[in-house]
């Protein structure tokens, strides 16, 4: 199964409590302004984003572009999980995030993650703790291509066993 | 007649898993009793080149122990190590 193949939206799991999701997967590039508009809140004093980027580089390597594909049905069950769990830690009004799967090319969008608050510290707080977790758990994962034409899976290779013959 | 019961079940593959199995779901009858020994003969048969302890197991979609009984129609995941963010 390759990225983006309508694997991520078959089933109702991920969602809140009042049908709404605050994490997705995207095969469609991100925007931004529509993210953050959906943080809006008259009671809020302070919104945290953090975007993360395709870099050009890798482990001392040159990266050219990259592919995310996901387990869909797991990352958004554990992605809306990640979000409660920000929720109920932190003194936040609300937090979303959405990550990229597909094709990206260097300094394309991978990951957004928003958090509103009435006050500036749970926000930074709950970001930061929000793309920790989406990096440790969720089953997402990055082929990397480089200039001289192979690609390797990050994570992946170096625990790749030998060939048996 | 086989000496242990069989088991319908299926197997996705994603990522690295997928490009060394050479394909991304398959329905198969299995004699494994648990999620481990299903990765071990899959292993075996289709040379994967992942250890175990590299991985995490899903069973219908949700993470599992790798010694948890399987179930006639599960649908089970083998998940190599994650680089999402």
């Amino acid at each position: 199964m390759r990225s983006g193949d309508g694997e991520y939206s078959d089933q109702n799991a991920g969602r809140g409590a009042g049908g709404e999701r605050r994490f997705r997967l995207s095969p469609a590039p991100l925007e931004r302004d529509g993210l953050r508009a959906a943080l809006a809140d008259p009671r809020a004093g302070g919104f945290v984003a953090f975007e993360g980027w395709v870099r050009d580089h890798n482990a001392g390597r040159e990266v050219v572009r990259l592919e995310y594909e996901a387990y869909g049905a797991l990352a958004e069950r554990e992605g809306e999980r990640i979000l409660e769990a920000a929720r109920e830690r932190f003194e936040i009004l609300d937090a979303r995030c959405v990550h990229r799967v597909g094709a990206l090319g260097i300094g394309d969008l991978a990951v957004w993650v928003g958090v509103s608050a009435v006050h500036r510290g749970p926000a930074f707080a709950a970001c930061q703790f929000i793309i920790d977790e989406v990096k440790h758990r969720l089953p997402i994962w990055k082929k990397e291509f480089y200039p001289e034409g192979d690609s390797g899976w990050v994570n992946c290779e170096h625990c790749a066993r030998a060939p048996h013959h | 007649m086989p000496a242990t019961q069989s088991l319908n079940v299926e197997v996705q593959y994603f990522a690295i898993l997928r490009e060394q199995r050479g394909l991304a779901r398959e329905q198969l009858a299995t004699g494994a009793a648990t999620a481990g020994e299903l990765y071990r003969d899959l292993a075996a048969r289709h040379a994967l080149a992942l250890g175990p302890e590299h991985l995490r197991v899903a069973i219908n979609d949700e993470f599992s122990a790798w010694d948890a009984p399987l179930a006639e129609g599960d649908r089970i995941v083998f998940i190599p190590p994650v680089a999402g963010g």
